[in-house]
């Protein structure tokens, strides 16, 4: 990326390039692991404590328009020291939701910056420069092509995301800045989670070694899933997936998982485990409600899993030729005819 | 389908393969694309690579199908298992079709055919007066009210496509189906690389579908903060509100009335605008990725007629423009209680009863089963 302002660094410590940054700042990860330098490690452990519980890091300073030089340094070098201790666990499940928490900071940042005249084209090249999306400004509002608008959109299931309820004109769909950089949030938790992953790891320093394995204790709280079968249909796939990603999933999309499930023999307590990653996961409902739906609590009515007609309405349906002549998720693969 | 009416259909069709070569063509990117044919009381065969208009020529001598497809779908390997083709893309089609559209003119040329005995019939009967079964089928001929309500759609669907979506004309294709509707193409590199889910999407917004009032400024809760679109606005809104208010002198009378009239009943009228405004296509065609669809200048074995590009939509008659086939005479016993229109002229209605009829309108009667070869 080019020429970023450092304070633009301190906001989107990921456009920094690791080494490089060290390398400036005349120091070496052998310094880090320095006791002096002990309060960045803190801080990016604390980053990733804050990060992986759902919330957003440093959630009350969006509004903060300047950062001091010592502050960039110790954003930009906590974040840095962040990843490689995330590098360093090797654990999939807190990566995702470090990036995807820092996706959401990154959002709120890129959403103040773009309501900011002098600020707006520094945040539409971000989004041109790392997603290849053309956004163009009108007066106070943002342009995205439709095709580019659709492609994300489709994965929020609330009705006001529907190309049907947006002000479409010419090809272009118009939206607000919190808008904008709500339909990228994915790609920027992927983008994220592609520096972890692509990060080159050197060998630790001792004071980093108490912290990762602090954080492979904490990996223990979140299951990771190990529900996907590929004998699911796409709907279903879809639905563990988002669930996955510590993503939100609509009511209606958790009622199609809880019934196909349990239509497949599996019980409740198989079953809850997989809300665990929802950010508004209460072990207790969840139980509550799986009974509910399978039919051992409150009415005694068993639920039977949605047709594939109602979740094409409620744009959950993600059909593959597999899906052909079915007419429900719970015939999927039995009745396989051969092309 | 019975041996001696599939000898006469295939031969009628041979014949117009062989002369009409200048008609029938690719698609363009053709060895990009799955080709598939089908043949009278036959599967169908899929996977095909067509290179050129040579080999597809050579194919429809050879194998003279009832029906020829092409998938909208671009692949690296188009011959190979669905699974393995490695998808590129796909144009942006769609399909009107009349019988979709539900018009009270349907039931003036539906034949109930019973499907135990022979017996047809030009009204609907809970059960057949020939033998009491209650099973039917029903068969549609051709209407012009239905072509010209279809091409209100078409117009309706291009318009929207030009003007919201930013397609231009010369992207979009339109085709007579070969039976009772539309088929359109759009060849757009912006759409073409969007999935399913995507193009549902576009559709719901092309059919006016899962509009909410607020979208339209109406608020559930607080009443008095909501506001309607204006006239001149750009889609979808400003549709609705050269609907709602009739002119724009009207719009501040009419704007208070459906305010005060709240959220549900705004809904109420959402939905009426969607029956009316909305263009009727067929979504399961647009959201299919992977399908294999009528090629043009191939015959449609349910009626005879071709499938055929309209240059000029307004004045296109399928049933004179598409029928193609040849008109020496030739016998049939025709069962068709409803009368037809092919090329300007009237046929029937017939009743059981032995016709010398030219070759297009007696493989018509064959392939809408109502009639059959001597
Ligand atoms: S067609 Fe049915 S099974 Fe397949 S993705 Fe859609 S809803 Fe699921
Ligand atoms: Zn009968
Ligand atoms: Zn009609």
């Amino acid at each position: 990326m080019s020429q970023i302002g450092t304070h633009e660094l301190a906001k989107y410590p990921f456009l920094a390039e690791a080494g490089e940054y060290l390398r400036n700042a005349g120091l070496s990860l052998d310094h880090l692991g320095h006791s002096d330098w002990q309060p960045i490690v803190e801080k990016a452990y604390g980053r990733i404590v804050v990060a992986t519980s759902g919330q957003i890091y440093d959630s009350q300073r969006f509004e903060k328009i300047d950062y001091d030089a010592d502050e960039i340094d110790m954003e930009v070098l906590s974040f840095i020291v962040a990843i490689i201790l995330l590098k360093s666990t090797n654990i999939n499940t807190l990566a995702r939701r470090f990036s995807l928490s820092e996706a959401r900071r990154a959002e709120k940042h890129l959403e103040n910056d773009l309501k900011q005249n002098k600020k707006v084209n520094f945040s539409l090249k971000i989004i041109q420069e790392l997603f290849s999306i053309q956004v163009k400004v009108d007066n106070d509002e943002f342009l995205m092509s439709v095709p580019a608008y659709v492609q994300r959109a489709v994965h929020f299931h609330e009705k006001e995301w529907k190309l049907v309820n947006r002000r479409v004109s010419n090809g272009f769909v118009y939206l607000n800045a919190h808008e904008t950089v709500r339909l990228i949030r994915t790609e920027l938790g992927e983008y994220i989670n592609s520096r972890i992953k692509s990060l080159d790891l050197p060998p630790l320093p001792e004071s980093f070694v108490q912290r990762v394995n602090d954080l492979v204790e904490l990996a223990k709280k979140f299951s990771e899933t190990t529900y996907i079968s590929s004998e699911y249909p796409p709907c279903v796939k879809h639905g563990i997936e988002v669930l996955e990603k510590g993503e939100n999933l609509p009511h209606s999309g958790r009622f199609l998982l809880a019934t196909y499930l349990l239509s497949k023999g599996q019980t409740v307590d198989q079953i809850a485990p997989l809300f665990k990653n929802a950010p508004d996961y209460n072990e207790r409902t969840t139980k509550y409600q799986l009974e509910h739906i399978s039919g051992s609590s409150g009415s005694g009515t068993k639920y039977q899993c949605p047709s594939c007609e109602k979740l094409r309405s409620e744009s959950l349906c993600f059909a593959t030729p597999d899906c052909d002549g079915i007419i429900n998720p719970v015939q999927f693969g039995k009745k396989r005819k051969n092309p | 389908m019975i041996e001696k009416d599939v000898l006469l259909i295939t031969s009628a069709f041979k014949e117009y393969y062989f002369n009409r070569f200048d008609l029938i063509h690719v698609p363009q990117r053709a060895t990009e694309r799955e080709f598939g044919y089908q043949k009278f009381n036959s599967g169908m065969t899929r996977h095909l690579v067509v290179k050129n208009d040579k080999e597809l020529h050579l194919l429809l001598m050879k194998e003279v199908p009832s029906d020829v497809y092409c998938s909208n779908a671009y692949y690296t390997f188009p011959n190979l298992p669905m699974a393995e083709k490695d998808w590129k893309g796909a144009d942006l089609i769609f399909d009107i079709d009349a019988k979709d559209l539900a018009l009270p003119c349907r039931k003036d040329h539906t034949v109930f055919k019973c499907s135990s005995c022979d017996n047809h019939a030009t009204e609907f009967q809970s059960q057949c007066t020939k033998c009491g079964s209650t099973k039917f089928e029903t068969v549609s001929v051709g209407c012009k009210n239905c072509i010209s309500e279809s091409k209100k759609e078409v117009t309706k669907l291009v318009d929207m496509m030009t003007t919201d979506l930013n397609v231009s004309k010369e992207q979009i294709e339109v085709y007579f189906s070969g039976n009772e509707g539309f088929h359109l193409r759009v060849t757009n590199a912006d759409y073409e690389q969007l999935g399913s889910q995507e193009r549902a999407d576009l559709v719901d917004y092309l059919m006016f579908n899962g509009a909410i009032p607020e979208s339209f400024g109406i608020k559930r809760q607080d009443n008095s903060k909501s506001s309607l679109p204006t006239f001149d606005e750009k889609g979808w809104r400003g549709r609705v509100a050269r609907k709602l208010f009739s002119s724009k002198s009207k719009a501040p009378k009419a704007t208070r009335e459906i305010i005060a009239s709240g959220y549900s009943a705004f809904q109420v009228q959402l939905e009426e605008i969607k029956k009316t405004m909305g263009v009727r296509v067929d979504p399961k065609v647009t959201m299919d990725i992977h399908r294999i669809f009528r090629l043009e200048g191939s015959i449609n074995s349910k009626s005879g007629l071709s499938k055929i590009q309209c240059t000029n939509l307004d004045s296109f008659d399928p049933f004179l423009e598409a029928c193609l086939l040849g008109d020496d005479t030739v016998d049939i016993i025709a069962d068709c209680p409803v009368q037809i229109r092919l090329k300007n002229k009237k046929f029937g209605p017939y009743h059981t009863e032995r016709v010398s009829l030219p070759k297009y309108a007696a493989v018509y009667m064959l392939c809408k089963g109502l009639g059959n070869a001597v």
